[in-house]
């Protein structure tokens, strides 16, 4: 059972009263970008083995999205944080660091 | 036959007003205390809850309710804000009686025994969308009227003599 709490109404939420969004901090492939780059930006998605930043809705509370930071092994939620932010913020980026030293924020996204 | 948990009885004289904007707004024009995150404030016949960042709920007598948006429209004229009359889209219940906490909490992932006063959760009962708050003896929960009919009998069914949650 995965609780999360709602940063926009500090409700402590459970799994089945909310909506999983996917990855998290996606940047959109304008215009611009090759066809290759959309269909990146479209269908591929990290589904790593232990930190991840994923996006939840509230679905059945305020209805607001935000982002949570957890661990997809041990089911530990580092924290979560409003969805209006392109980068973790510094206390979320603390918060997984206690627990995974070696975790870096800037490698989110980055192929593997 | 022992007593059912709690006594179920539909509420259709409630009338609601859907508000979205800014909060203090919103309060100010409905002439009440804005509530707290998650509150609801109550005045007299009237109460207003706090829904989501920028969304609130007056429920007040349905009688009142023309009026009121009248009334609301004109005072947040020119602001970004919404006021809706979602008095018929709703269904209303109260769960009055001693096994009213176990009710809440069979079908709604709520610590129901705990939820303070001036609580208004937003949750799911079984699979609907609702929203439950504390009145005297009990809780109040109110859904969507086309959910209307499941809500009554998942809330009779939870009710039901004997199937409190307590050991025996």
């Amino acid at each position: 059972m995965l609780i999360l709490t709602c940063p926009h109404c500090g409700i402590q939420a459970e799994e089945t009263e909310l909506h999983n969004g996917g990855e998290a901090h996606l940047k959109r492939v304008g215009p611009d970008g090759s066809d290759e780059e959309f269909e990146g930006y479209m269908f591929a998605r990290r589904n790593p083995r232990g930190v991840h930043l994923e996006r939840w809705r509230h679905a059945y509370g305020c209805g607001k999205w935000f982002i949570a930071a957890r661990c997809t092994v041990t089911l530990q939620v580092f924290g979560t944080y409003a969805a209006q932010t392109t980068t973790p913020p510094d206390h979320i980026v603390q918060a997984v660091r206690a627990a995974r030293p070696d975790w870096n924020p800037t490698e989110e996204g980055a192929s593997e | 036959m022992a007593e059912h948990l709690a006594r179920i009885s539909p509420v259709t004289d409630l009338g609601m007003i859907a508000l979205r904007g800014d909060l203090a707004a919103i309060a100010d024009a409905a002439g009440m205390a804005a509530p707290d995150r998650t509150g609801i404030a109550t005045d007299g016949p009237r109460s207003l809850a706090w829904m989501s960042p920028d969304e609130a709920l007056l429920i007040l007598p349905a009688p009142q309710t023309p009026e009121a948006v009248e009334a609301l429209t004109l005072a947040l004229d020119g602001q970004h804000a919404l006021v809706a009359d979602v008095s018929d889209a709703r269904a209303v219940f109260d769960v009055i009686g001693p096994g009213a906490a176990d009710v809440i909490a069979k079908l709604a992932p709520v610590d129901a025994a705990a939820m303070p006063q001036g609580h208004l959760r937003r949750t799911r009962m079984a699979q609907v969308a609702t929203a439950i708050w504390r009145i005297e003896g009990g809780f109040r929960v109110i859904g969507f009227r086309s959910t209307g009919d499941y809500l009554g009998l998942i809330l009779r069914n939870a009710a039901i003599a004997g199937s409190g949650l307590a050991p025996r």
